[in-house]
């Protein structure tokens, strides 16, 4: 179908207000980021003199660097579990057939539907009882469990795109079920892994509400919590600029882990598999 | 280096459907043998329970002697050929072909020697190190070959390989088939549902319908005396022409007149009992343009006029079709045989078009309302309620090689039969 002019047009409007929309408060951010204290308020959108000093205040104090290290640890710990689970149960899910197989997807449903702050006091209690409050296996655990269903949804979709033969192939070949997982099947789902990856990541990375119910100092408090803790110069002075400087600081590994990745993310990988 | 016995083999699957009907079959150690049938006939789930990738319900399956009901593959000593192929798309050509042997922990030198003597084989050395991606269909298919070559099995087998290649690279491969087949001297189990590599390639050739092995036999055998209307319909290249018939005195009464039963066709039908309606079946070569038969010849079959509707010219063989009243012929191995090619579809109105092979000297042109000739030595007369070829005498069990056919039998030849059974069955389907 080709599209006509009125229809080119439309299209473009719409993407141009999508992407605009999108960009003003990041923008913002940024150009706060690098306004000084006393310019924040200023009715410019862009700063008028700009400044790295909120970059250096937050970079150099170990309330904003230590929880800047615990989310990349949390989040990277939590996602790689939480992949190797979910990747094992999804391909039961897509290949096997076994009693109990729709109350497992049932299961896995219910823990995704659950409201997070009905969880928040639960888990506090639980966690102080058990030891975990504040520790990185405190935040871990819960993070495992919620990126689960999302990778077993996920994966399972892909697994069930891989040919059914190659497995059968590797078995003729001499594979046992598990080489034959690990050797023929993973391999393969490697683009679906590493975008369940991502989606797990980002969701551990910006998890805010179970992060700062269950961390009390900067021993295992992620960054977005952190910034809640920001104090300004006085009582009476918003850190406006050191939030925006930490906001955009925290975007970065987010631009580099997705970057990185991406790139294995290719459409195809099983092209040359079957038939063509 | 095995034979393989399939004893009293049954498949059942989890749903109730009965997909292998109680086999039993013997392949000789060397021996090439072609699993051949509509689809959906069991064919694929036979092969997938010899290579264990299905469950087998009941029977005993032995390779190499050994009972394998409950082995898994890897300890089969099996190597299988996808109609996929079924390449590992992250490995190239090599890791493709080395796989089977790095998982038996064979030394890495060992594998390259293995798989470079495979690839020189195949032809495939300057191929090694890409991906099956990048790789055209008969250089995949080849892969996919190599990787059951290298192995050095006791056993191939190979599920449909060349159903995805095109027309012509598909006969090539077929050559190849057959001779890598012949060089290694392994034992070969081949399923597919195209009767031309069937007669072109096997040993031997099982043909099956409905989860049932239907006769196991030479292709020739297969084309010559086929023991029901199935197998008579599904082997040769036109398929049979069949039309309906009632036995009278001495003669069956068809829609082309009446055939004089001759001694042997007499003995069949006497043998088999008080069948009244037969459904006749007749190749097309077993036509010819009624002036160009030989005077000496012409008594042994029925002339008689039909008006032709199309007429295709060959070069070496000209095909003439034209619509008989078929008098109701009627059987359930016929309706699946029409479904399978489509022809049910293309049919229609109560006659059926009869194919025959002429003589290219032939002057028939079409539209004509032309003499042809049928030779009556070559009929084959089958019994419309169970199918079963009468005129093959009386030890008629599809399995076993049917002794005892008497009289002209061996004339048959000599209306052509047997120089044109390779060609009609490489002929371009119509």
């Amino acid at each position: 179908m080709v599209a006509t002019t009125p229809q080119k047009v439309g299209w473009s409007v719409a993407n141009i207000v999508t992407i605009v929309l999108v960009l003003i408060p990041l923008v913002w951010i940024i150009s706060l980021s690098f306004k000084t204290t006393a310019s924040i308020t200023d009715p410019t959108y862009f700063p008028v003199d700009w400044t790295w000093a909120n970059y250096s205040g937050i970079l150099t104090t170990s309330t904003f660097l230590r929880p800047l290290l615990n989310s990349i640890g949390i989040g990277a710990i939590a996602t790689f579990i939480a992949v190797v689970l979910a990747s094992m149960a999804a391909y039961a899910v897509a290949r096997l057939r076994f009693p109990g197989k729709s109350v497992l997807i049932g299961v896995s449903l219910l823990i995704a539907m659950f409201p997070a702050i009905a969880l928040a006091t639960p888990l506090f209690n639980i966690e102080r009882l058990l030891g975990l409050f504040n520790t990185w296996p405190g935040l871990i655990i819960p993070y495992v469990a919620t990126g689960l269903p999302l990778g077993i949804y996920t994966l399972s979709a892909f697994f069930r795109e891989i040919p059914w033969e190659l497995e059968k192939a590797a078995k003729v070949d001499g594979a046992t079920p598990f080489q034959a997982f690990v050797r023929v099947i993973a391999p393969l789902a490697a683009p679906g892994m590493v975008t369940t990856a991502i989606l797990v990541f980002l969701f551990c990375w910006n998890e805010f509400l179970l992060a700062i119910t269950l961390t009390s100092t900067t021993a295992a408090r992620t960054a977005p919590a952190a910034l809640s803790f920001f104090t300004g110069n006085s009582q009476f002075a918003v850190p406006t600029g050191s939030i925006s400087a930490a906001a955009v600081v925290i975007t970065i590994p987010i631009i580099i882990f997705v970057l990185f990745f991406q790139r294995r993310i290719v459409a195809g990988l099983t092209a040359g598999a079957v038939k063509g | 280096m095995a034979e393989i016995v399939l004893d009293n083999i049954t498949k059942r699957f989890p749903d109730g459907a009965l997909a292998v009907d109680d086999i039993n079959l013997d392949i000789a150690d060397g021996e090439f043998v072609i699993l051949v049938g509509p689809s959906g006939c069991g064919k694929s789930t036979t092969l997938n329970m010899i290579a264990g990738l299905e469950d087998i319900t009941s029977g005993e399956l032995r390779i190499g002697g050994k009972v394998v009901n409950n082995m898994t593959p890897k300890d089969r000593d099996i190597a299988m050929v996808f109609q996929s192929y079924a390449l590992y798309p992250h490995m190239t050509v090599r890791e493709n072909m080395g796989f089977a042997l790095k998982l038996a922990k064979t030394p890495q030198n060992v594998i390259n020697e293995k798989v470079e003597e495979a690839a020189r084989i195949l032809d495939l050395t300057q191929h090694l190190d890409r991906k099956p991606a990048n790789l055209s269909g008969g250089q995949r298919q080849r892969v996919a070959m190599g990787r059951a070559i290298v192995r050095d099995p006791a056993v191939f087998l190979m599920d449909e390989p060349l159903s995805n290649l095109d027309a012509k690279l598909r006969v090539q491969m077929r050559t190849e088939v057959s001779r890598i087949q012949r060089r290694l001297g392994t034992t070969m189990v081949y399923v597919t549902h195209d009767q031309t590599e069937a007669m072109t390639l096997g040993d031997r050739v099982a043909v099956m319908r409905n989860g049932m092995l239907q006769q196991v036999a030479s292709p020739q055998e297969l084309y010559e005396r086929p023991a029901n209307l199935f197998v008579a319909g599904f082997i040769g290249s036109p398929s049979m022409n069949f039309l309906g018939g009632t036995v009278e005195e001495n003669a069956i009464r068809t829609g082309i007149g009446d055939i004089p039963l001759t001694g042997r066709l007499q003995q069949a039908l006497s043998r088999s009992g008080a069948v009244r309606d037969v459904i006749v079946g007749i190749r097309p070569e077993n036509f010819e343009d009624a002036s160009t038969v030989p005077s000496d010849m012409s008594e042994h079959g029925i002339s008689f006029r039909a008006s032709i509707d199309v007429l295709e010219s060959l070069g070496s063989e000209k095909y003439v079709y034209f619509t008989q009243e078929t008098g109701g012929v009627d059987a359930a191995e016929l309706a699946e045989l029409a479904r399978d090619s489509g022809r049910a579809e293309v049919g229609g109105g109560s006659g059926e078009t009869v194919v025959a092979r002429l003589d290219p000297e032939t002057r028939i042109s079409e539209g004509d309302n032309a003499e042809l000739w049928v030779d009556g030595r070559a009929l084959h007369v089958f019994d419309p309620a169970t199918g079963k070829n009468l005129t093959l005498g009386d030890s008629g069990s599809p399995a076993s090689p049917a002794g005892g056919v008497v009289g002209d039998a061996p004339a048959q030849t000599d209306a052509g039969t047997a120089g044109q059974d390779t060609g009609s069955a490489t002929a371009p389907p119509r």
